[in-house]
């Protein structure tokens, strides 16, 4: 029995693993679900493999075509939502990390707001603003990837935030300054070198929250993944569920390099 | 480079090459293209889901809406909302909670607080279209669980009525997505436990309880009721799973809200949802002051 765990801070390696198994088990029940029913051959009774190849068969391309096409449409919003991360978040940030220390706590303050205001009261004002924002842009679907900016926004934020800490920024960039390095080149050879872990943690967020939502989309009448699984879902419950089972494995690896992410800079960096 | 610590940059003689002067007037410059896309994308939305709440349908002031929330369905609505977000938020904080606690004393960057913390962070965003596809293939009529229930223990769950598709069918996928989220939101402030805490405890004689009783638990209790009330608030604001397994009715708040947007054909209906939206927001802001009460009061302890 280790010292920690006689004075108590610690649970026994027993109580560890019979409460990580309990719980690890219980939660894979729903996905051990998932897996079998994507073998049943109707809804009840008999296994094949055929729901699984015939996604993927060329010959069914043209039945999956409007789904294939909503999956593109979900990947054509991560993007421009991790555009606007990266445009519109990341330099304001940095800004006011810099140059405004007292507006930080006002900024955090907006980024935390979505939490409060959820997608679905959200949607309700968001739909006089897209009536206009249609007559502007277009009714293509990147366009949604504005109101995803925002939804994103508290997750991106933490990500960046927690870079921006652990980094010395303001006497970074002064040594550069110093130096005679001009803004432009403190912001991209000295500044986002340093937080590239942040900006790649945000970048990955944003995208595993926009393959998942469901909310806007659907109270907007647009087509992104989830819309179209739970269209799908009603003709072929199978290709729904086998393409949830897919998107979760990708935002799994997605978060999984998040924390490995986390964890090589946190080996390399030094206390101060 | 802030002003303060830089006294050089800031006299801007007129020798100083321009790139080198504080940019004045230009570094506000760079805060307008967020302040405008937050203004256009939150601020304008928000004001607009609350306003529409107050006027009729040719614009006229009207208190009609928000009276309209004291119907008896609407507050139907709103005490089920309640109930469902209050019971996963407990129960998930309390499982959440046990995980936190079994992690204690593995390396932060091993492997195994690397997996959990990635499946968590997954399965927090698991709510949603695909959750209610796990549950379908779960508990549903034909669901894996439930089939083996009926068929090797005889044990029909829908025996008293499909449940499944109404509110309490929501209770097992909330809680699905609850845990994860109180295992993410409440890792720091266990490992915030100093261990000199414990060690101070043992040479006075405390034992393993006391310890928990007079120590940890106090200094845990801001933290572990602020992730409580951020659950209750993420249950409440919840609507996609709701809307996936409950095709029909309006049961709870988002769906309520879901029902007068769709319907806005039906004469005085769509400004119901911005009622509607006013009446979520002010538990959400009751709720999440609350939180961040909490948070400042945890975060004596986190230095």
């Amino acid at each position: 029995m280790s010292n920690a765990t006689r004075i108590g801070t610690e649970p026994s390696k027993t109580a560890r693993w019979i409460i990580l198994v309990i719980v690890g088990l219980v939660f894979a029940i729903p996905i051990i679900s998932m897996i079998e029913f994507t073998f049943r051959v109707g809804p009840a009774g008999g296994y094949t493999v055929d729901h699984w190849t015939a996604l993927f068969d060329p010959a069914n391309a043209r039945n999956y075509r409007d789904l294939f096409q909503s999956i593109g449409n979900s990947f054509i919003l991560a993007a421009v939502t991790v555009a606007i991360v990266l445009v519109v978040l990341l330099p304001t940030m940095i800004l006011v990390h810099l140059q405004f220390p007292r507006l930080r706590r006002v900024l955090e303050f907006i980024c935390i707001v979505p939490i409060t205001v959820p997608a679905i009261v959200l949607v309700v004002g968001l739909a006089p603003v897209y009536s206009v924002v249609v007559k502007v842009f277009g009714g293509s679907i990147w366009t949604l990837a504005f109101a995803y900016g925002i939804t994103v926004l508290p997750y991106a934020y933490r990500s960046i935030q927690a870079n921006l800490d652990a980094v010395p920024v303001v006497t970074l960039s002064e040594a550069a300054r110093s130096l005679g390095a001009g803004w432009l080149s403190v912001l991209g050879r000295v500044l986002l070198p340093n937080l590239r872990r942040g900006v790649l943690a945000a970048a990955f967020i944003s995208v595993a929250v926009v393959l998942g939502e469901f909310t806007i989309a659907s109270l907007l009448n647009r087509r992104n993944l989830q819309t179209a699984l739970l269209q799908v879902s009603q003709s072929d419950p199978w290709v729904a569920v086998i393409l949830a089972l897919l998107s979760l494995l990708f935002a799994f690896v997605l978060l999984l390099l998040i924390g490995r992410l986390g964890s090589l800079g946190r080996g390399k960096e030094t206390t101060p | 480079m802030t002003v303060a610590t830089a006294p050089v940059l800031t006299t801007g003689d007129a020798g100083t090459p321009s790139r080198r002067r504080p940019l004045g007037l230009v570094k506000y410059l760079g805060l307008t293209p967020f302040a405008a896309y937050v203004l256009i994308f939150l601020a304008i939305p928000t004001t607009l889901a609350v306003l529409t709440g107050f006027v009729t349908e040719d614009g006229q002031f009207t208190w009609d809406n928000v009276l309209g929330l004291f119907q008896p369905n609407v507050l139907a609505a709103f005490g089920a909302s309640f109930w469902v977000s209050a019971i996963t938020a407990v129960i998930g904080a309390v499982i959440g909670a046990l995980v936190c606690y079994a992690m204690l004393g593995t390396r932060a960057e091993g492997a195994l607080r690397t997996m959990v913390n990635s499946a968590s962070s997954v399965l927090a965003q698991f709510g949603g279209v695909m959750l209610a596809f796990a549950f379908i293939a779960t508990i549903g009529v034909q669901g894996l669980v439930t089939t083996i229930l009926k068929n090797q223990f005889g044990v029909d769950i829908f025996a008293n009525g499909l449940w499944f598709y109404q509110v309490p069918g929501l209770l097992l996928p909330y809680v699905y997505f609850q845990v994860p989220l109180m295992v993410i939101t409440f890792m720091p402030a266990l490992e915030g436990l100093k261990p000199q805490w414990a060690e101070a405890n043992a040479t006075l004689g405390g034992t393993r309880l006391i310890y928990w009783r007079r120590i940890a638990i106090p200094v845990l209790a801001p933290s572990f009721l602020g992730s409580l009330l951020l659950l209750f608030a993420n249950a409440f604001s919840s609507y996609a799973t709701a809307a996936a397994l409950i095709s029909q009715g309006s049961q709870i708040v988002p769906l309520q809200i879901r029902g007068a947007l769709v319907s806005e054909t039906v004469l005085g209906r769509e400004n119901m949802a911005g009622a509607l939206a006013l009446g979520m927001i002010v538990v959400m802001v009751v709720v999440m002051t609350g939180y961040s009460a909490l948070q400042t009061r945890a975060s004596r302890w986190q230095r």
